[in-house]
């Protein structure tokens, strides 16, 4: 029998062997291949729509050590997209219900969770243990972080981005390659950020957009192929189309240019513009009802006009009979409405609608009411049969 | 010179719920000026106040940037495609 006196190199076992073997079997992979991807370290920053199929090829690929951050708790409604995700997993901690589900996929891996929000206070020392960051998240103050932070350590950041039926992918962070702040200096203004009349995703879209990435972070690991570096790539859903864009390292990036203005984290929540998620900006000097004291005026049989300003697509899931202008028609419309009645407008959570009570208080109406909390407060305050979405 | 202008998801709304305008222009600030001209609402998404092309917004002559190229100033020819790419950030729902 051969023995062998050199320093332990990392080896897979014959149970590792058999579930990599369609690897193992590909010179592209190959021995060699599978050995970098189990000493490899990869941090997942968001366990949702993105992280769903990240987590699940990069498992199944035998990453050998995974950390997944994110500080949610899974809704019901993230089930439409989130396929790591089974319908009893609603309550738990994302990061917690993600682990379980990939250690069950592959129990030869090392999982480390993060049940927390990433913060320019932990972000350089969480990212400092890994190879390689996955960008998984929704949001722009997140986004700009986990770029800085990779480009501060030297970290490839493996970018996926979702709108719709829309997705962008590319790899930020490399030596010579560009930085997401190359590609967008800044962040759109709140009031530019498309509201949840605009939201809203495709369920399988992160699924492509995700796998798009985890293929790049696994390239990246087998330093093999041509990275989707200095280059963005599009993909349009509705029209089944992948576009393929020039992305240069931009010579006077505050971050990774020739004159460097931003050398450590910064408040990344001041800088895009936004204080405390859910605020909405004007809310508080917005005249509110609450549900129940529209319920009991309405029993009263007082005479209020109730405006609905959603969408007509979200009119059909759910509605209090109100007279429907969306938002975005409400100027070229306003004509519709008659100053002289009492009107509560209203829509899913509160913020569009009281948009609209501005934009119709400057207009000169007088008696003008925001319904608190939209239908969604409605459903639970009210009347429990009104579906919530 | 008639050139191709492609909307994407989150400015479709501003442009009739077009994703594909065509116009003609001789360079790619003229194809953006007549975009505007034509759907007024567009414009406080890809300009500033002082009508300088926003941060957030990056336009595509083809597959070239054209802050790399002459900006506005690039000249187009025939059968261009110019691609407006905001950034996003995902489906939150707000």
């Amino acid at each position: 029998m051969a023995t062998t006196t050199e320093a332990p190199a990392p080896k897979l076992s014959r149970e590792e062997i058999l579930r990599y073997s369609r690897h193992l079997i590909m010179p592209e992979v190959g021995m060699d291949g599978q050995l970098k991807l189990k000493q490899a370290r990869v941090l997942m920053i968001g366990a949702g729509g993105l992280g769903a199929p990240l987590g699940l090829y990069l498992a199944a690929a035998g990453v050998g050590h995974l950390g997944i951050l994110d500080f949610d708790v899974v809704d019901f409604t993230n089930l439409q997209r989130q396929v790591t995700f089974s319908t009893q997993d609603v309550g738990k901690a994302k990061s917690e219900a993600a682990k379980a589900r990939l250690a069950s996929l592959n129990p030869a891996i090392e999982i480390t969770t993060y049940n927390t929000r990433l913060t320019s206070v932990n972000a350089l020392d969480l990212f400092r243990d890994y190879d390689l960051i996955v960008d998984g998240t929704d949001n722009f103050p997140t986004r700009y972080l986990v770029n800085d932070a990779c480009v501060l350590l030297g970290k490839p950041n493996v970018y996926g981005s979702i709108f719709r039926f829309e997705g962008q992918v590319s790899i930020f962070g490399m030596p010579d390659g560009p930085c997401y702040r190359c590609l967008y200096p800044e962040p759109p203004p709140p009031g530019l950020v498309p509201s949840c009349a605009e939201g809203g995703v495709l369920g399988v879209l992160p699924g492509i957009v995700g796998s798009l990435q985890a293929i790049e972070a696994i390239k990246l690991i087998l330093g093999n192929g041509e990275p989707l570096v200095g280059r963005l790539l599009l993909f349009d859903a509705l029209a089944m189309r992948f576009r393929e864009l020039k992305l240069k390292k931009n010579p006077a990036c505050p971050l990774c240019g020739e004159h460097r203005t931003i050398t450590k984290l910064i408040d990344y929540e001041e800088f895009c513009g936004i204080r405390g998620e859910e605020a909405p900006a004007a809310a508080t000097d917005v005249p509110e009802i609450t549900p129940v004291d529209l319920k009991a005026r309405l029993e009263r049989g007082d005479d209020l006009f109730i405006l609905d300003v959603r969408e007509p697509h979200e009119y059909q899931i759910c509605n209090l009979n109100g007279y429907l202008i969306p938002l975005g028609d409400l100027p070229k419309r306003v004509n519709e409405l008659d100053s002289s009645r009492e009107i509560v407008a209203h829509c899913r959570s509160g913020k569009r609608s009281a948009d609209a009570v501005n934009f119709l208080k400057q207009a000169g109406f007088r008696k003008i009411w925001n319904l608190k909390g939209g239908v969604l407060a409605w459903s639970d305050e009210v009347d429990p049969s009104m579906p919530k979405y | 010179m008639a050139v191709k202008v492609l909307i994407p998801t989150p400015l479709r709304q501003f442009a009739g719920k077009s994703d594909t305008i065509e116009l003609e222009a001789r360079t790619v600030g003229e194809a953006l000026g007549g975009l505007t001209s034509k759907f007024g609402e567009l414009r406080k998404h890809l300009y500033t106040d002082d009508g300088r092309i926003r941060s957030f917004v990056n336009v595509y002559l083809n597959d070239e940037d054209i802050r790399y190229l002459e900006k506005e100033k690039t000249p187009t020819k025939d059968g261009d495609t110019i691609t407006i790419v905001p950034s996003i950030a995902g489906g939150m729902i707000l």
